[in-house]
């Protein structure tokens, strides 16, 4: 390999493929902003845009924990159900906790706590069958994804859970009150993606994540404590939808059988219209959350507009998540022609 | 040999004046091959000299950016994406292209099933792939999975393949590089079989011992230019050699320094029971070079991985430095100074996606923190040291590690691993499939390892690379240790002898001293 003349020549080339790949979805994201004001100017009315980010933040923030679990080599099917069953959980918790002592600042705390431990566990759960009992991620959360999903039919009598009126009206704000004008779960939300963004870029962790999901006997060999590594993944997931599911309970006050229904497939959406790759190895937090704020703005432009149904909201989002990896495979194949000596 | 008997036989395939380049970067330069039936040959030269890419043109891979190729006398235009199989040109890579979790005959027949209607013919194809292995001479069951086959077995399989799509022109890159001493003689035979039936054989080789053996011609490649075509008759390795790398390789091993008679043992291995290791022991000394020859199989790599914590130990004792260990992973092993590298560095040593950088601080990323962070200038500096002192070449530092060449790959997981700062260094197979050149410099290192105080293990199946390095020599067999040897000792037909069997025991008198 001569040292000095391909220098110049590849420099150009990787300029133009890291353009697809950071600011693609970027590049989307502001074009679908530009197209939603252009058929309906509300579209950037401040209502409206605190309403998108609002909105987006429980599956983005799921989906921030799912850009761990994906980038080292694993998949988590079971955040929907989980989120269900840790909201109807909490419900339970917290009546109980009104009839027993009464309404106060506790009953939430109560409820948020009973929150944590439940996301840690679940994720924990998962992380262990999957390395210790060395099952495949898919088949252990599609099992979890079950367990939960009947567990909170079951609590739920096949009906609703509702949380007592008292201690719904202490818990509303964390839904709907703003600090800053920006909503509390904007906030959360934001934390949780600068926590992330730093988890995977500043820190060993992160890096461990993707030498696991690029090639796992390597890191093995390269003394990296793999199972635990792929564990704390899960547990992470479990946390984020721990603290989804804790701004979500206020904006309904109930969880049923129908609760989180295919939020799993819409974080993990959002986590490769982000850029991340499925089979792991390559993780993007920023890029997540740019993808969990377009599912959310094309259902919201679809509400505004009349041009398509509001039914076909998941016909659009589907075709976005295949075009979106169709051009990350156009940019990866240019790259593996440039690879030949 | 046969090729020079006949030379009448017309030109099967021919590269006139071909050119490439991909992008700016000119690759090769007005290149003329040209291979006749029944004839083999090797084409030549340093990682990176354009060979790949020769042979990719050779079978439409990739396309000339001048130039043509020649089938038959006539200017064809080959078919991309392998179609060329169709033409009978068959390329066998590197890496192997078998679907692991097919049957023998399902391989063989893969993309021409014979079939009625729409149903497959499982007996016929069962029956014909065991004719095309019973003509190979290979006993292989037509119906075992692939992924139950040695690497030897598999590129049998992929020699049948071709052989059942009637391949005029069969291109090989690096056949023998994952082939053990015995098996790279089968492969051989092989070879001669395809050769008195008329295939040509284009063949991809850094052994310049099997080019001697096997070629007829020789196309020497250096940087993108043709050095020469040159039957093997009018060759020795030295000349080869020279032609490749331009420059005289007269010490391509460096001088021994023994180790201090009464130099510490840092290592002593006795017993040791692990998964493909039955009863060995073995000491260290400080400052020693200790080479482990023997078959493919034979349990080298095993009691690698059962000292660094890869694997579970069933009994036995380690002792480092005079105090019992057992580590139980490698993040273990390497904090106590005793560090593994891999042969496998395309499966286990590197990360082929990823840059420079965060594949030579994996091992030791928590020296690169700053606070609870990572620290980049840290990283950064750690990768230039390494540059600087392992000579690795790349375009530019962000470049993905798949795309270097074997050797500075080679390089960079030798980086990786000395950032460990380990004493006891254990290195498996440290030069499979990378040119001579690199190959110098990493035997320099070695041995500048060794002269430092640096215990080292080098695992080899290169019987030359074992004899050039080492001090004492382990040589293993079926597990087992089949004996040690010493000084003058180490020969290539003593080292035989052990590893195949013929020569046994001996071992225990020299353990105990």
């Amino acid at each position: 390999m001569s040292v000095s003349a391909p220098e110049a020549a590849a420099s150009p080339s990787k300029g133009f493929r890291l353009d697809l790949k950071t600011a693609g979805p970027l590049l989307a994201l502001i074009l679908l902003v530009a197209l939603g004001y252009a058929l309906n100017p509300l579209f950037l009315a401040e209502g409206n845009v605190t309403n998108i980010l609002t909105r987006s933040a429980f599956i983005g923030i799921i989906a921030v924990g799912a850009t761990f679990v994906i980038t080292a080599g694993g998949i988590d099917l079971s955040v929907g159900s989980m989120a269900a069953f840790i909201a109807g959980v909490m419900i339970i918790v917290m009546n109980w906790a009104v009839e027993s002592m009464g309404v106060s600042i506790w009953t939430v705390l109560m409820g948020i706590g009973c929150s944590l431990i439940l996301g840690i566990g679940a994720g924990f759960i998962n992380g262990f069958l999957t390395t210790k009992a060395k099952i495949e991620a898919f088949i252990v959360t599609l099992g979890t994804m079950g367990i939960y999903r009947s567990l909170v039919t079951y609590f739920a009598d096949g009906g609703t859970l509702s949380l007592a009126s008292g201690a719904r009206e202490i818990y509303r704000p964390v839904y709907y009150d703003s600090f800053l004008r920006i909503p509390y779960p904007v906030w959360v939300f934001i934390v949780v993606a600068i926590i992330g963004w730093v988890l995977m870029n500043r820190t060993a962790f992160g890096r461990y994540c993707m030498a696991i999901g690029s090639n796992e006997h390597v890191a093995r060999y390269s003394a990296i404590k793999v199972d635990r590594v792929k564990t704390w993944t899960y547990i992470l997931q479990g946390l984020c939808v721990s603290l989804a599911t804790i701004i979500y309970v206020p904006r309904l006050g109930s969880a049923s059988a129908a609760t989180g229904v295919l939020w799993e497939l819409e974080a993990i959406a959002a986590v490769i219209i982000g850029g991340t790759m499925l089979k792991g190895g390559f993780g993007r937090v920023g890029g997540t959350v740019i993808g969990a704020l377009i599912l959310t703005a094309i259902g919201n432009i679809l509400n505004l507009t009349e041009i398509i149904s509001n039914y076909l909201n998941g016909a659009v989002q589907g075709v976005i998540i295949v075009a979106a990896v169709y051009l990350q495979r156009g940019s990866l194949s240019a790259r593996r022609k440039k690879a030949a000596e | 040999m046969a090729g020079q008997g006949e030379p009448a036989a017309p030109v099967v395939l021919a590269a006139k004046r071909v050119s490439k380049a991909f992008g700016e970067v000119p690759v090769l330069f007005s290149i003329d091959f040209d291979i006749r039936p029944g004839e083999v040959h090797a084409i030549i030269g340093e990682n990176g000299a354009g060979k790949s890419t020769l042979i990719k043109i050779l079978s439409g891979l990739e396309r000339p950016t001048s130039g043509h190729v020649e089938l038959d006398g006539a200017p064809v235009e080959l078919p991309p994406d392998g179609q060329a199989v169709n033409l009978g040109i068959v390329v066998i890579h590197q890496e192997l292209n078998l679907a692991e979790h097919l049957t023998v005959a399902d391989s063989i027949f893969l993309g021409r099933e014979l079939k009625s209607g729409p149903f497959l013919k499982l007996r016929e194809m069962r029956e014909g792939a065991r004719r095309i292995l019973e003509t190979l001479h290979v006993h292989i069951d037509p119906d075992v999975r692939i992924n139950t086959l040695s690497v030897a077995d598999k590129q049998m399989i992929e020699i049948a393949k071709a052989i059942s799509r009637d391949a005029r022109v069969l291109i090989m890159d690096e056949p023998t590089a994952v082939l053990s001493v015995a098996e790279t003689e089968t492969f051989f035979e092989q070879v001669d079989r395809l050769k008195a039936k008329g295939v040509a054989i284009i063949f991809i080789s850094h052994k310049l011992d099997e080019v001697m053996r096997l070629a007829d011609r020789v196309t020497v490649l250096r940087d993108g230019q043709l050095i020469a075509t040159v039957g093997t008759e009018a060759l020795t390795p030295d000349s080869i050699a020279q032609m490749m790398v331009g420059r005289e390789l007269s010490n391509l091993y460096p001088p021994k320094h023994e180790p201090d008679v009464d130099a510490d043992t840092v290592l002593a291995v006795r017993n040791l029971m692990a998964p493909g290791v039955r009863d060995v022991s073995f000491a260290l000394k400080r400052g020693e070079i200790l080479g482990f020859a023997g078959l493919i199989g034979s349990g080298r790599t095993a009691v690698a991985e059962a000292i660094v914590g890869l694997s579970p130990l069933d009994s036995g004792e380690i002792l480092h430095k005079g105090t019992p260990v057992r580590f139980a992973d490698v993040s273990k092993s390497v904090a106590a100074g005793v560090a593994y590298m891999t042969k496998d560095r395309k499966g286990k040593g590197l990360l082929l996606t990823a840059n420079l950088k965060d594949n030579l601080t994996l091992l030791t990323l928590k020296r690169h923190f700053k606070g609870p962070f990572l620290d980049d200038k840290s990283e950064t500096r750690a990768l230039e040291r390494a540059v600087r002192r392992f000579d690795i070449r790349a375009r530019d530092p962000s470049v993905r590690v798949g795309q270097l060449s074997g050797g500075n790959q080679q390089k960079l997981m030798l980086g990786k691993m000395m950032e460990a700062e380990p004493d006891i260094i254990i290195i498996d197979e440290p030069t499979r499939g990378i040119d001579v050149g690199t190959k110098q410099q990493i035997y320099h290192i070695i041995a500048a390892l060794a002269a430092e105080g640096k215990s080292i293990i080098v695992i080899s199946s290169e019987m030359q690379e074992v004899i050039g390095l080492a001090h004492r020599v382990v040589v293993m067999r079926e597990g087992r240790i089949a004996g040690i040897l010493e000084g003058a000792e180490i020969t290539e037909s003593e080292i035989m002898r052990y590893a195949a069997g013929i020569k046994q025991g001996g071992e225990n008198e020299r353990i105990s001293a």
